[in-house]
């Protein structure tokens, strides 16, 4: 890809309007603790299909904790979540109940996860050869393509133990999007990357959405990538989600928070000028104290 | 000062806190099989789905077999020459070394080998399979196998199974043969026992139903080996840490089943 390509800022309405305004996934009343400390206390948000949805917080706050619950990896306290209208997620969930939204549902974890003792092209290969009737050589095509997709052709025999961290984000990107998800979770898909492969990524997740009308949620702490290809920005703090909007509002909104991270801010700025604009979504002050999140963190 | 007449006391509250104590562990110990029993079972269930890749046991075989080749000749030459230096001293004075072969024949093919393979065999495999399974669930990949619709006891543990439930066997009878060179040789370097007398006696009171019945309960004792391994590979918790824990609980609870299972076996069977 051409450096001076990639780094030239794309005007944000060129981005198509891909949401066809129906809900494909929807998160209401989430809530989850782990021992004493509650890590998700009220989680509500709703996904258009189409739409690039990020998801911004701090480190702790509960992102990846989201996104585990949406694949059915944790059950949740309280609360559901629907995909395409369907409730698959409730705290009496058994594990038969996530296997068919599994299928719609793919993920790139913050670690990559590949499996250390198979190589690059088996990792890639694994789910296909069970899920697909593809043929072996229409296999390593695909295994092929995905590789070259996030910029890592040719890689196929090296073990994952061999390659680096960014490299092995790419590649479990690779395995997730060769099943071809209806929606597609990414945690934190960029922050292992330089900023050109970064913005490679960004495109690729673009493309997706645009050839394939895929939905994504894409939990990412790099604002610059987060204003490029979201639709939505929702910001979580202590368990809640205190903003959603589109990357335009969330720039002008006052909530001290959204501000605060937004601008990588240690101080909190009150909009004091005017005391009614400022108003949190969410008090967190007024939390029952014992169910106070975020006690426990150093 | 205590009064002399609280010691009886404060033994008696000694050993109930120890009797709680058992009787936690106890609670424990059975949780724990309860759960093996439960995964064993979901093994058994998926074990048909084996023939659609097969290459997947047959490179566990290669791992579970090979690796513990090694171990297994090593252990084996040593039981077999402690059976015919432990017996000689048992008979001496009392029995004639005619017999000497016969009893040591009869301890290694019912008891000696299986059990100590299994033991011998379960510090290799059933740690490594616990560590594997933990590193997995530590680095996420088992919930990557999950996102990915793919079964964790399908394509992992199967084929362990399945490959611990057909190597023991053979591992076994590898393990009689050394065993029993063994014990010619130190038969020969250190009593009086002649080579044909010694070989004979062997031959002596043999049963092939002993020798079946050591052979065929190693393969309950592979699926020992493999059930406790996975079991603690999935019970354990993130990090480094949650991995040795597992490997230890693993090979300890191994170690007791085998030996209760052989138990069992020996009293249901003989
Ligand atoms: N399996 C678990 N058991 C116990 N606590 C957990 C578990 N998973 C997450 N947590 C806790 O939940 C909180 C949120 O974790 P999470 O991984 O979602 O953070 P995050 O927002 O993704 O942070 P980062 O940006 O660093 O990835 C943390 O305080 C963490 O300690
Ligand atoms: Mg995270």
């Amino acid at each position: 890809m051409d450096i001076q390509d990639a780094l030239r800022p794309r005007p944000p309405d060129q981005r198509p309007a891909h949401s066809n305004n129906k809900t494909k996934l929807k998160i209401e009343h989430l809530r989850k603790h782990f021992g004493a400390v509650l890590v998700l206390d009220d989680v509500n948000l709703d996904v258009k299909s189409g739409e690039i949805m990020c998801v911004i917080g701090q480190s702790g706050h509960g992102k990846s904790v989201i996104l585990k619950h949406i694949m059915g990896l944790m059950i949740p306290d309280g609360g559901r979540i629907a995909l395409d209208g369907a409730t698959y997620s409730t705290p009496t969930s058994k594990p038969v109940d996530f296997e068919e939204p599994r299928r719609k549902l793919g993920m790139l974890f913050q670690g990559a996860a590949l499996f250390d003792s198979k190589n690059v092209g088996e990792n890639i290969a694994f789910p296909l050869r069970e899920h697909t009737d593809l043929s072996e050589n229409e296999i390593r095509d695909v295994v092929a393509e995905g590789l070259e997709m996030v910029g890592l052709q040719g890689i196929e025999e090296k073990m994952p133990s061999e390659l680096s961290g960014g490299m092995r984000s790419r590649v479990g990107l690779a395995r997730a999007i060769s099943m071809k998800p209806e929606v597609m979770l990414y945690d934190e898909p960029t922050s292992a990357l330089d900023p050109i492969m970064g913005d490679k990524i960004n495109d690729l997740i673009l493309d997706l959405r645009r050839k394939l009308g895929m939905t994504s949620i894409v939990v990412t702490h790099d604002m610059s990538s987060a204003y490029k290809i979201a639709d939505h920005i929702a910001m979580i703090y202590q368990g809640r989600i205190i903003y959603a909007g589109t990357p335009g509002e969330i720039r002008a909104s006052r909530d001290p928070y959204v501000q605060q991270f937004i601008r990588g801010q240690r101080k909190l700025h009150y909009a004091v000028e005017d005391e009614k604009v400022y108003e949190a979504p969410v008090d967190i002050n007024k939390l029952r104290p014992a169910y106070r999140p975020g006690q426990h963190r150093g | 000062m205590i009064s002399p007449l609280r010691i009886p006391v404060a033994a008696l509250e000694k050993t109930g806190r120890l009797g709680f104590g058992l009787r936690n562990a106890a609670y424990v110990f059975f949780a724990h099989v309860l759960y093996i029993s439960e995964l064993a079972y979901k093994t058994v269930v998926r074990a048909p789905l084996l023939f659609k890749n097969v290459s997947l046991s047959i490179e566990q075989m290669y791992i579970i077999g090979l690796e513990s080749l090694g171990l297994v000749a090593v252990t084996s030459v040593f039981v077999g020459g402690e059976a015919v230096v432990q017996a000689t001293y048992q008979f001496s004075g009392y029995v004639t070394l005619r017999y000497l072969g016969m009893v040591v024949c009869k301890a290694l093919i019912t008891e000696l080998c299986p059990v100590i393979t299994a033991l011998v065999v379960s510090s290799r495999i059933s740690t490594a399979i616990a560590a594997e399974i933990g590193s997995m669930k530590a680095t996420e990949q088992l919930d990557a196998m999950a996102c990915l619709s793919l079964d964790p006891i399908r394509y992992l543990i199967v084929p362990k199974t399945i490959a611990c439930v057909c190597m023991m066997p053979v591992l076994v009878i590898f393990s009689e043969l050394v065993a029993f060179t063994a014990s010619i040789i130190t038969a020969l370097l250190f009593t009086d026992v002649s080579l044909t007398t010694y070989l004979l006696s062997l031959r002596m009171f043999f049963f092939p139903k002993d020798l079946f019945i050591g052979v065929a309960k190693t393969m309950v004792f592979g699926m020992v080996i493999a059930m406790t391994g996975a079991h603690f590979g999935f019970q354990s918790t993130k990090g480094a840490e949650g991995v040795g824990e597992a490997t230890t609980k693993a090979v300890m609870t191994a170690a007791v089943l085998i030996l209760v299972f052989d138990f069992v076996i020996a009293f249901l069977v003989l």
